[in-house]
């Protein structure tokens, strides 16, 4: 099939061209939402065609297109997918419609601008899933940071300027060691392609010390911007000045996902020698998260920190080095993304119709608003795990799978989830039960636009829970690839999965 | 021996000087009252003239002219193609940005040209006293230019670079003095087969540091960098956007020279000190940047950041070291000129403006500006897809295939330093205006200043996303200088 080839390319270029589009149109009526929202449709559809014609038998990347670049540097254009990343294209090709629905009333101002960088940071965002050569995936790395930026600065509060800078430095100055460590394997093994540069690492012999380096500064890098504990200082402000849509598409996945790919895939011996460390971290995190977010006064703080939570779970997954709780590792990725992004929009619509983000200012809307309260409860459930939604299966393969290997971690990391249900239930307490707050105005419960972003979300978080079959086949063949230079590869107790 | 006239070879900086004084003798024969922006028309049509045949030049086979003394080749091709467009652009920006009741219009513009053709003439230079011919002819002209506006600063600002510079200059000239004291010739190859011959005389070791020495002044590397924002913060933007970069570029197509091409055999000897210089001037340039309110003092000390990387290059004793040092040449003329063009137009011609604060709500006053220097900075950050990210990622990949890890680690940390100035920039561009004046659209530059913002932004998107061209011809100009 011809559109098998240049499939990632047109992904990369729709939102792209569509950016364009947006930033000539005039700020009329609703023309550039409708717009941005037809070119997010537009990227969804196209991103469907990567799991319907996924071979799952077999193993590697597809889709793939190899082209030369700059050739006198060895930078190639190579692109492809494989069951990890295909996922994460397909998430946030699920998300972006969602993310300009979310916005269509919110953003009032710069409209043109909102909307043409939210759909670059599309394309930067699908770049760096699909990119198979280190200086393509550093070039969209660095691109997704410049919309995010700039839209801090322009849309932010009281502070946007402030944490637009702090989010920008925070996440570009590890990157200068993550690039002086890809130049550096450049030099010794000649290349810059993912796979080669795989099978380089696993077969030539390096000064043992030197690489350890350059796996560090990997690592570095990517637990910023996932944020791993203690790298966590950006989220909080971040969470609180970045327009509800982007914040939502963002957060996470690029820095787990890289984990991933190319801490793990590149250097299995050297992550597999750090896991433990990484494994404590992630859980300090875990329960830090979790604490900060029990004390919070402000729903978006809240939901900053109870991120640092769910995405230090992710890691803690990731980095046990069991393909079971791998697997699990990722779908709480893609879970986290869903919830995430539900929980995101529904606290701004609360923030639509009372204009306010404190949580005391509430008290009692479930009789108000029973809709809102409904899928406000359904996505807490997720998120903290209730069984036959999304959250349970990922946390429990999280932890079943990684417990045989860090016990007490482990045990430690339950009191964690815990804690999550004890600050998500409270919050929906708060919220929706109890006095209710009489000067709150009179609302209305959700419309036409509002109920299309939500049943979606909570839609997936259901079939998410209940037919892992659609999902975890795929993931884990990716995982063993992944993870065949480990001992994680050779454990016992895999395919349980299936 | 070849059949090419002798004075081919230096048919851009020819165009160059006929256009400076077919410009005074039209400005001379016009009456008082008569407009003189035309005259700058004149001057562009001269550049771009010169441009043309500096690209034509590119296709004529390489060889010396005028008794060894000058040499066309690719490498000369490439710099005069980057110094051409540079003036090219801020003959432009001039037009716009220079009050028409500015008195003497016509040998500001003659000015530029002189000063344009001294430049090219040091990057075809392969004789040092040419070479010193050309320095002095491109620092006469950029001293009185940078005096051109009538303000105080204006004048400190000429004289400061008028003292140090011949300073400089003179530094370089006993050099030579020193060369042909040690070698009895002041040929560049002559030079080399002299010092390849012999052992290393000491007169030859003090005439390179006097040499350095003095380069390293006209390019403002630190420990030399002094003179650098002062300077800039008192010469008027289009100046600047001159002097800033081309110039520079001549400078360090001399340095190239001299190091590779004279002494070769004493790359132990500056390969440190050059590399002593880069981390200095990255390190002091950014530091410094990050404290500054003005944006052209800012600028300033971002450009000696910007030498820094560029001696980075050397680091290597490679014609690849000599490509990335080509190459990032060639960006940094791009995006620096393009961010004075902006600076000038929203200083405004006194400089009324140029704090940072002033740049609040910039880019609602004026969209298209804006978003041309939120470009322009992601460029200077080294953001991918940028002429910055190729220039930046060519010579650290270079300097760590060579075994100087540090070096790399140093030059990209230091650019992430350099990132939160700029960025402080750009935020302050972004930023809701806070009063109705700020918010209030400017006028947003006439055919001139768009023609200069086209050159420049295409510049720096096609070296950024399709440089495969450019990279090999800087690759081909490298192998001509290390025969």
């Amino acid at each position: 099939m011809v559109l098998n080839e240049y499939i990632l390319t047109l992904l990369l270029t729709v939102p792209l061209v569509g950016s364009f589009v947006v930033w000539l149109l005039p700020e009329k009526g609703k023309i550039i939402q409708t717009v941005t929202l037809l070119v997010t449709l537009a990227t969804f559809v196209l991103t469907l065609h990567l799991p319907a014609h996924f071979d799952s038998a077999q193993h590697g990347f597809q889709f793939e297109q190899n082209l030369p670049w700059i050739q006198s540097l060895g930078i190639s254009y190579h692109l492809g997918v494989d069951g990890l990343s295909m996922w994460l294209v397909v998430l946030t090709g699920v998300l972006a419609p969602i993310g300009v629905l979310a916005s269509w009333n919110v953003i009032q101002k710069r409209e043109r601008q909102f909307y043409a960088l939210f759909l670059v940071q599309q394309t930067a965002m699908i770049g760096v899933f699909i990119s198979l050569d280190l200086i393509l995936y550093y070039g969209f790395w660095e691109l997704s940071l410049i919309p995010m930026a700039v839209l801090i600065a322009l849309h932010g509060n009281k502070h946007g300027g402030k944490a637009a800078l702090k989010f920008f430095t925070y996440t570009f100055i590890p990157s200068a060691p993550l690039l002086v460590a890809i130049l550096w394997l450049y030099g010794k093994t000649g290349t810059f392609d993912y796979e080669t540069l795989r099978t380089a690492i696993a077969t030539q012999t390096f000064s043992n010390c030197s690489l350890w380096w350059v796996a560090l500064a990997f690592l570095f890098a990517f637990a910023v911007k996932v944020p791993v504990f203690p790298l966590h200082g950006w989220l909080a402000d971040t969470f609180e000045e970045a327009p509800t849509a982007m914040a939502m598409v963002v957060a996470g996945k690029l820095g787990l996902y890289s984990m991933l790919r190319f801490h793990i895939g590149l250097f299995p011996i050297q992550a597999q020698a750090v896991a433990p460390w990484v494994v404590a971290l992630a859980v300090i995190g875990l329960l830090y998260g979790a604490c900060l977010a029990l004390v919070q006064r402000d729903m978006k703080r809240l939901l900053a920190y109870s991120t640092v939570s769910h995405l230090s779970f992710c890691t803690l997954g990731l980095y046990s080095f069991a393909i079971v709780a791998a697997d699990g590792g990722v779908y709480q990725i893609l879970n986290h993304g869903i919830s995430g992004a539900a929980i995101f929009v529904l606290m701004g619509l609360l923030y639509e119709r009372y204009r306010s983000y404190e949580i005391s200012h509430y008290g009692g809307l479930a009789a108000k608003l029973p809709w809102l309260a409904t899928f406000f409860v359904i996505t807490s459930l997720s998120l903290v795990g209730l069984p036959m939604l999304n959250g349970f299966i990922g946390e429990f393969l999280v932890l079943s799978g990684s417990f045989p290997a860090h016990p007490r971690w482990v045990a430690a990391a339950t009191v964690g989830v815990i804690l999550s249900a004890a600050y998500m239930l409270w919050l929906v307490q708060r919220i929706f039960y109890g006095k209710e707050n009489e000067k709150l105005p009179g609302a209305p419960d959700l419309g036409l636009r509002e109920h299309l972003i939500l049943w979606p979300l909570a839609a997936l978080m259901l079939v998410m829970g209940i037919a892992t079959h659609l999902w975890l086949p795929t993931i884990h063949s990716a995982n063993e690839t992944l993870y065949r230079a480990t001992s994680a590869g050779t454990l016992p107790g895999d395919g349980g999965v299936r | 021996m070849n059949s090419i006239p002798d004075f081919v070879r230096i048919l851009p900086e020819i165009l160059l000087v006929v256009t400076g004084v077919l410009v005074m003798l039209t400005d001379a024969s016009l009456g008082k009252s008569a407009a003189r922006k035309p005259l700058g028309w004149l001057a562009v049509v001269g550049t771009l003239a010169a441009l043309i045949a500096s690209l034509w030049l590119v296709t004529v086979p390489a060889g010396t002219a005028y008794f060894d003394t000058v040499k066309s080749d690719t490498f000369s091709a490439f710099f005069h193609i980057v110094i051409c467009g540079v003036v090219l652009a801020a003959l432009l920006l001039s037009i716009d940005a220079i009050p028409e009741s500015s008195q003497h219009l016509g040998e500001y513009f003659a000015l530029f040209l002189f000063g344009a053709s001294g430049m090219c003439l040091m990057t075809s230079a392969v004789e040092l006293l040419v070479v010193f011919l050309g320095l002095e002819i491109s620092s006469i002209s950029t001293y009185i230019l940078a005096g051109y506006r009538k303000s105080p600063t204006s004048s400190e600002s000429a004289i400061k670079y008028f003292l140090l510079g011949s300073f400089a200059t003179a530094f370089f000239l006993y050099g030579v003095a020193m060369v042909f004291g040690a070698t009895g010739t002041t040929n560049l190859a002559g030079i080399a087969a002299k010092l390849a011959a012999t052992h290393t005389p000491i007169l030859a070791l003090l005439a390179l540091g006097l040499m350095l020495i003095g380069l390293g002044f006209k390019v403002s590397a630190a420990p030399f960098q002094a003179w650098t924002p002062d300077v800039y913060e008192g010469a008027p933007s289009p100046v600047v956007a001159l002097m800033s970069t081309a110039p520079k570029a001549a400078a360090f197509a001399v340095l190239l020279r001299i190091t590779y091409g004279a002494f070769p055999s004493l790359h132990g000897t500056w390969q440190p000190l050059l590399m002593g210089m880069s981390v200095l001037s990255m390190t002091i340039g950014n530091l410094a940047a990050l404290r500054q309110k003005n944006v052209k003092r800012m600028l300033a000390y971002s450009s000696i950041a910007h030498a820094g990387y560029l001696l980075a290059a050397f680091a290597t004793f490679s014609s690849d070291g000599i490509a990335a040092a080509i190459f990032y040449t060639a960006t940094y003329a791009a995006m620096n000129v393009g961010i004075f063009l902006i600076v000038s137009k929203a200083a405004g011609y006194d400089d009324r403006g140029a704090l940072i604060e002033n740049f609040r709500g910039f880019i609602y006053r004026a969209p298209l500006l804006g978003t041309v220097l939120i470009i322009f900075l992601a460029s200077l950050i080294g953001i991918p897809f940028t002429a910055g990210f190729v220039g930046k990622f060519y010579i650290f990949e270079v300097a760590i295939k060579s075994g100087a890890i540090w070096l790399g680690l140093v030059g990209l940390l230091n650019s992430g330093i350099a990132a939160y100035y700029y960025l402080r920039l750009a935020v302050s561009a972004l930023t809701t205006p806070a009063t109705a004046e700020e918010a209030a659209p400017m006028e947003q530059g006439g055919i001139a200043l768009r023609l200069a913002l086209l050159i420049t932004m295409a510049s720096v998107l096609v070296l950024g996303i399709v440089p495969q061209r450019a990279l090999n011809a800087a690759k081909n100009a490298a192998l001509t200088i290390q025969q």
